[in-house]
């Protein structure tokens, strides 16, 4: 358990293994026994309340991050049916960082593309960490120019500290692919929907981001850099990461707050992974629900609210 | 019909070069050389001791590439602001104060209309000196507002960029100018009209990876550092020593990033006879 535990789980589940052990104990079935677990129970959800209504923008990265939440793969498994994966760049290679392929979801045939992290060792190395390449970039372009052709919508899942940092990237040119891809994206003729289902980091995000609607999970984060980058850029020193998250308001509350994301999905208490289930069914029907209302507008009016939508965000004077 | 039009009428300099003679020598940041600047205009702002290329002022950048007195300055007062109050070792609003102060522009981008023997170009600049050039909402509003402007007069639009980056001090507001000067391109280019992105020392992370690179033709100088992730946060990934060259305008040419190498002198000569060409017949 103690793991995959963040620091501010720790008394929370403290308080679960005791109710566990007195849940075995002796007097379990007594009504002494009963009454003394009963009183934990209720003191146990005091403490998530408690806890999750006062975290910190730091906490909410680790929470993001956190190696039970839900990834890619496990939405594309739990909110829709018939998966056809759909391999390569058609130039390169595969890039096992950033996934695509045919999904039904409520009815719904769309493309999906989606940054998938890995769980365990092996698999974590397999996916690179869910940062791509710009095959990976590539391949998700590929994709969506081809939902386009057979008028699928797009569903985008991000969750990746960032595009690969590495030689091969620069020499295929990571920064052409992602541009490529955001201007592409603007103009793409079929519905689309981004979900933040965990980090969304900087431009390695945003290259499968630029959507007509934008959502994050309660507990993701969206911002230019990953807290520790800014610490170390900024501020000189690294242990200055808790203070960069709070500065860089990467929150799901603070974007909606400045109009840059839709809509906001709300976890289960404790978070994504306390409750799979619960939010693999909350992505789904806000998921149908945007996409049924997209699905509605024809392509040039799609595109020019797309436009307009990305036209408007920053903030200056003058 | 071609997208420019050749007019003869002079347009009023709001910025007009810097006068040579006022100016009468620079030091090399790289080895401490005194250089006339007579010379140093002459062998391209490179020093002649150790080969460093001096990164060019707004006024050299003018002169290497524009007709004389034909620049027009365009949405010079979008300025910059701080909408999320941001504070690292200094607060946000003194950096930009002082970057305001230092280079007299209200943002890292200037933008206008001007000529390259005689024809007419919507031109942007990223100015290094303002915040590493670095690209925040004011930036990204301008230049958005320079391609509207193109496409509203039929003009082709050059960008030159030397930028560090994403603003991080913006966030996610800095993030989505990626995006916002992107799909601003993308309606430039349904309108057949040209981009050319000239790419300077140093041009880096979001701003190679949004409007930089999406050139119908991308220029650099020699020798520029061109990158996504810089150097250093590439060799702490990979740790181990990078080779000679990696991510400069050389490497970038071999590896089917840009389109050539100019040198600086020859900037006005090429841009004028790709403009020719991209008119079409
Ligand atoms: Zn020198």
């Amino acid at each position: 358990m103690a793991f995959n535990e963040l620091p501010f789980e720790k008394p929370i589940n403290e308080l679960k293994k005791m109710i566990n052990e007195m849940r075995s104990a002796a007097d379990a079935e007594l009504p002494s026994g009963k009454a003394k677990i009963a009183r934990l129970e209720k003191k146990l959800s005091a403490l998530i309340e408690s806890t999750y209504k006062n975290l910190s923008a730091w906490d909410i990265v680790m929470i993001s991050r956190h190696p039970q939440r839900p990834y890619a793969m496990d939405y594309i498994n739990n909110i829709g049916d018939n998966f056809i994966e759909l391999h390569g760049d058609r130039g390169f290679k595969d890039d096992t960082a950033l996934i695509g392929g045919l999904l039904e979801v409520g009815g719904i045939k769309l493309m999906v593309i989606g940054q998938e992290k890995g769980r365990g060792t092996d698999e974590k190395i397999y996916r690179n960490f869910g940062m791509a390449h710009p095959e990976g970039y590539r391949k998700a372009l590929r994709l969506m120019k081809m939902a386009e052709k057979f008028k699928l919508p797009v569903l985008c899942l991000i969750d990746t500290s960032g595009a690969y940092p590495g030689l091969g990237a620069e020499e295929r040119g990571q920064a052409e692919a992602i541009a490529r891809n955001l201007r592409e994206m603007s103009v793409l003729r079929t519905p689309s929907v981004s979900i933040v289902i965990g980090e969304g980091g900087s431009g390695g995000a945003l290259g499968i981001g630029v959507t007509d609607r934008i959502l994050m999970l309660q507990y993701s984060t969206y911002s230019v850099i990953s807290p520790e980058g800014c610490a170390s850029i900024l501020f000189r020193d690294a242990s200055k990461a808790e203070t960069s998250a709070k500065s860089l308001k990467l929150t799901s509350s603070d974007l909606i707050h400045f109009g840059i994301i839709d809509r906001i999905i709300e976890e289960p208490i404790g978070g994504a992974h306390n409750n799979p289930h619960e939010i693999f069914a909350s992505v789904k029907s806000a998921l149908i629900e945007e996409l049924g209302a997209l699905m509605k507008l024809p392509p040039n009016i799609l595109t020019k609210k797309r436009f307009n939508k990305f036209r408007k965000m920053g903030v200056y004077n003058e | 019909m071609g997208w420019f039009s050749r007019k003869n009428k002079p347009v009023k300099a709001d910025n007009s070069p810097v006068d040579i003679n006022k100016e009468v020598w620079r030091k090399c940041d790289n080895c401490g050389e005194i250089i006339w600047l007579k010379t140093l205009i002459e062998t391209e702002y490179v020093c002649g001791k150790c080969g460093y290329h001096f990164r060019l002022t707004f006024s050299e950048k003018i002169r290497f590439i524009l007709d004389e007195d034909s620049f027009r300055e365009l949405f010079a007062t979008v300025g910059t602001e701080d909408p999320l109050d941001f504070k690292d070792s200094l607060p946000y609003k003194k950096r930009i104060a002082k970057a305001e102060s230092q280079n007299n522009q209200r943002s890292a981008f200037i933008c206008g209309e001007g000529r390259i023997d005689g024809k007419d170009v919507a031109i942007g600049f990223l100015n290094f000196e303002f915040m590493g050039g670095s690209l925040g909402s004011a930036e990204g509003e301008k230049i958005a507002r320079l391609i509207e402007h193109a496409i509203e007069n039929r003009r082709p639009v050059i960008i030159v960029s030397s930028s560090g980056g994403a603003r991080m001090q913006e966030s996610i507001f800095s993030l989505m100018q990626m995006a916002k000067t992107s799909a601003a391109l993308a309606l430039l280019d349904r309108e057949g009209l040209p981009y050319i992105s000239i790419l300077l020392d140093p041009t880096t992370g979001g701003v190679t990876a949004s409007f930089a690179m999406l050139g119908d033709i991308n220029i650099a100088e020699p020798n520029a550092l061109i990158c996504f992730a810089g150097p250093r946060v590439i060799q702490q990934t990979i740790k181990q020593e990078l080779p000679e060259g990696f991510q400069k305008s050389e490497f970038l040419l071999e590896h089917g990033m840009i389109d050539m190498i100019v040198k600086r002198k020859d900037f006005k000569s090429t841009l004028s006879k790709l403009l020719e060409y991209l008119n079409g017949n």
